[in-house]
């Protein structure tokens, strides 16, 4: 049995929760400062002296829980944010749904006020709720409302915890204005503070474990396909472990660092075209499995719903490690089409590999290590061939204006690629730093939001970065003209905390998947789309006026250049905001690029 | 003067060579207008050059036939464009401009490609 901390001794219950609060090493306070949580505030500032948690002021909720996303997805470790009542949470509620979707853990603590006799009237008693966390009960792991400092302790040692165990998410606790400004009772109850023990995540059953080492070993054609798979930089040494072992191919859906693209190994290009012919698939944290094996095409066909069409080949055996399915909730649909699998595990994937490895080892037959050899020959040619062919891709419209997306990254790569680097947002660039960057270490790439709720990436570069900070790595970010645009004030809260990041435009001038949605529906209805005055149609394109990144950035305490059309303007411009970030400062080059 | 019979029919030739070049480019002009118009950059790219969104389409577009025929009639990822969204006329020129986009610099010569 672990042994309780020792009582803690001081007059302020905020005072209480800040020691608890302290216990479990937050390094970060993103927040938006509000009445709601003032007890807590100052006690934080004052008598924790803005350490540990360090309080970061952020202009937005939804930035300051993207930012502890990001943070998250870089160093391994949560951030508590604080929210404002009801508009507070409100106004965060998109960025806790990114993490939920994406099993990141974020702690979320609510200010409100509960006790209507006492509460000031006017604005405290609007900004309150009766059960404040309903707002984000669907897409949060577990919540309270605490009504003692006692209960408080219990609650957010309980709460880190929950977020902490695979799989992992966001957690919220409601923090009543009274209980953080009431005095702790002289002669009441001893108040304590639970120590943290990390839980175990759940691995997967020993006899599934066989059964799917049985199918992999004995397969012609066996791929791997990896989502969320990696939580960590061991989880990737892993994956690494178990495709060297069958010689497989890995498909990576980018939901974590999961396999290094320079390993022959790596084949996501040609993902389709191996689970064509895939005769069994391994899926370890997917997403959507249903839409890795099932082809969609949104062409009106069937009344409007689509063509379904399977990717895979008859008989197929479909295998899935993750931990998704211990979590399941109703209202939000992220847990995608229902697939039907041979061998299901609800486990976490990392934990559940080692076993799996040697289970697999163990099954190989001895008659069939030379056929998985040369297995291994022809990936190492299709991976070297499918690097001939990005380079041919990439060098096609390489002098274009607006500048390619492969031309930007690549400009980009030269000015980096002898540096620590992380790229901690990787906008939509037709992922070309995935197909020409070499990305073997688990910080190369960050993922995606998750939920894909725009406005994600500027705030999770800039939390990712903080991350990145203290490990002294260059954090560089593609940084979409939209996403910037929901919340641009992050940029300011990365200047005031003297947060260095890169962040290279990816300057398209306008929403084109929504774009494309529209012009499909034109199509599908015999219309031409009105395109207004605008390269795109009515409602999804940023220009006239053209928003001028560079100065809103300078505005905010950023050295910035731009806009930049002529590629050959880029190496020089990049080179120089390399040094100004390497000098600890954050940086933007605006580029105006092609739409993908 | 006894050069001009011979003298006629050069220039006469040059003259429909220059007009036909004149067409050409019309024609290419036009249906850049037309593949941004029609939103193909989109997917494309304004060079064709393709990318995740879409492939390639330039240089070397596919043999005419093959490209309206699936312009018209895709079941895939693309939507189909009718002629009611984009004419005979029009994919026609989308075409030649398709065929004007000259080739990108060979990627061996790009250093940047070859680190």
């Amino acid at each position: 049995m672990p042994k309780e901390l020792p009582r803690a001794h001081m007059a302020d219950g905020a005072d209480f929760m800040v020691d608890v609060i302290k216990t479990l090493d937050f390094e970060y306070l993103p927040a938006n400062p509000a009445s709601s949580f003032r007890g807590l505030h100052e006690s934080l500032i004052d008598y924790g002296g803005n350490k540990k948690p360090e309080f970061l002021t952020c202009m937005h909720e939804e930035s300051a829980v993207a930012m502890a996303h990001g943070y998250f997805k870089a160093a391994g470790k949560p951030l508590l944010t604080l929210c404002h009542g009801t508009v507070g949470l409100q106004h965060a509620a998109m960025a806790i749904y990114n993490a939920w979707c994406d099993r990141v853990p974020v702690i979320v603590v609510g200010g409100t006020d509960l006790d209507a006799a006492h509460r000031p009237p006017g604005v405290p008693t609007v900004h309150s709720a009766q059960d404040i966390n309903a707002l984000v009960r669907d897409f949060t792991k577990w919540d309270d409302t605490p009504v003692s400092l006692q209960h408080f302790a219990q609650s957010f040692v309980r709460a880190y915890k929950i977020a902490m165990t695979p799989p992992m998410g966001p957690v919220a606790i409601a923090l009543d204005g009274g209980l953080q400004q009431a005095p702790i009772p002289e002669n009441g109850e001893r108040l304590y503070i639970p120590r943290y023990v990390a839980t175990s995540p759940p691995q997967g059953d020993g006899g599934a474990v066989r059964e799917t080492a049985r199918l992999l070993a004995n397969a012609e054609r066996p791929v791997i396909v990896v989502d969320r798979a990696a939580r960590s930089a061991d989880g990737m040494k892993l994956i690494v472990q178990l495709a060297e072992a069958l010689q497989a191919p890995v498909v990576d859906q980018g939901g974590r660092m999961n396999f290094p693209n320079t390993h022959y190994l790596h084949q996501s290009r040609r993902g389709n075209a191996l689970i064509g012919q895939a005769d069994v698939i391994l899926g370890l944290e997917l997403a959507d499995y249903w839409g890795t094996v099932n082809s969609f095409i949104d062409n009106g066909e069937e009344d409007g719903a689509g063509l379904r069409e399977p990717r895979t080949k008859n008989g197929v055996k479909l295998i899935s490690i993750s931990s998704a399915a211990l979590l399941t909730k109703s209202n939000y649909q992220e847990f995608q089409r229902f697939q039907v699998v041979d061998v299901e595990m609800a486990a976490d994937a990392e934990a559940t590999l080692p076993a799996l490895i040697e289970a697999v080892k163990a099954a190989i037959p001895n008659d069939r290590k030379p056929a998985i050899e040369k297995r291994g020959e022809a990936l190492r040619k299709a991976w070297a061939d499918g690097r001939e062919r990005a380079k041919d891709a990439a060098a096609v419209a390489w002098d274009a204006s607006p500048i390619s997306t492969a031309r930007l990254s690549m400009e980009l790569w030269a000015q980096i690629k002898d540096l620590d680097w992380s790229l901690v947002s990787s906008g939509n660039v037709s992922n070309w730093p995935k197909r020409l960057w070499a990305m073997d270490r688990y910080y190369h790439s960050l993922g995606g939001p998750g939920g894909y709720g725009v406005g994600y990436g500027a705030p999770a570069a800039v939390g990712a970065a903080l991350a990145n900070r203290a490990e002294g790595r260059f954090s560089v970010s593609i940084q979409s003209d939209g996403d910037l645009m929901y919340a641009p004030g992050v940029l300011w809260t990365a200047s005031r905390h003297r947060i260095p990041l890169l962040s290279v435009m990816h300057n398209n001038h306008a929403y084109h998947q929504e774009a494309m949605h529209v012009q499909r529906l034109a199509n599908r209805r015999d219309r031409v789309a009105n395109l207004g005055k605008d390269m795109c149609p009515v409602g999804t394109a940023i220009e006239n006026p053209d928003p001028d990144y560079a100065k809103l950035a300078a505005s905010l305490g950023w050295w910035s250049a731009g806009p930049i059309k002529d590629p050959n303007e880029l190496a020089g411009t990049l080179e120089y905001a390399v040094e100004v970030v390497k000098a600890g400062e954050p940086a933007l080059v605006d580029v105006w690029t092609q739409p993908r | 003067m006894r050069g001009a019979p011979y003298l006629a029919p050069a220039g006469l030739a040059a003259g429909l060579f220059l007009e036909q070049g004149a067409a050409l480019a019309a024609s290419a002009e036009n249906g850049k207008q037309v593949f941004m118009r029609a939103g193909c950059w989109q997917c494309h790219g304004t060079l064709g050059q393709g990318g995740a969104a879409g492939p390639k389409l330039a240089p070397d577009p596919l043999p005419f036939d093959a490209l309206s025929s699936f312009v018209r009639t895709t079941n895939r990822a693309m939507p189909p464009y009718r002629e009611e969204v984009l004419s005979d006329a029009d994919l026609a020129d989308l075409y030649v401009y398709l065929q004007s986009i000259p080739k990108g610099p060979d990627p061996k010569t790009i250093p940047l490609l070859n680190r």
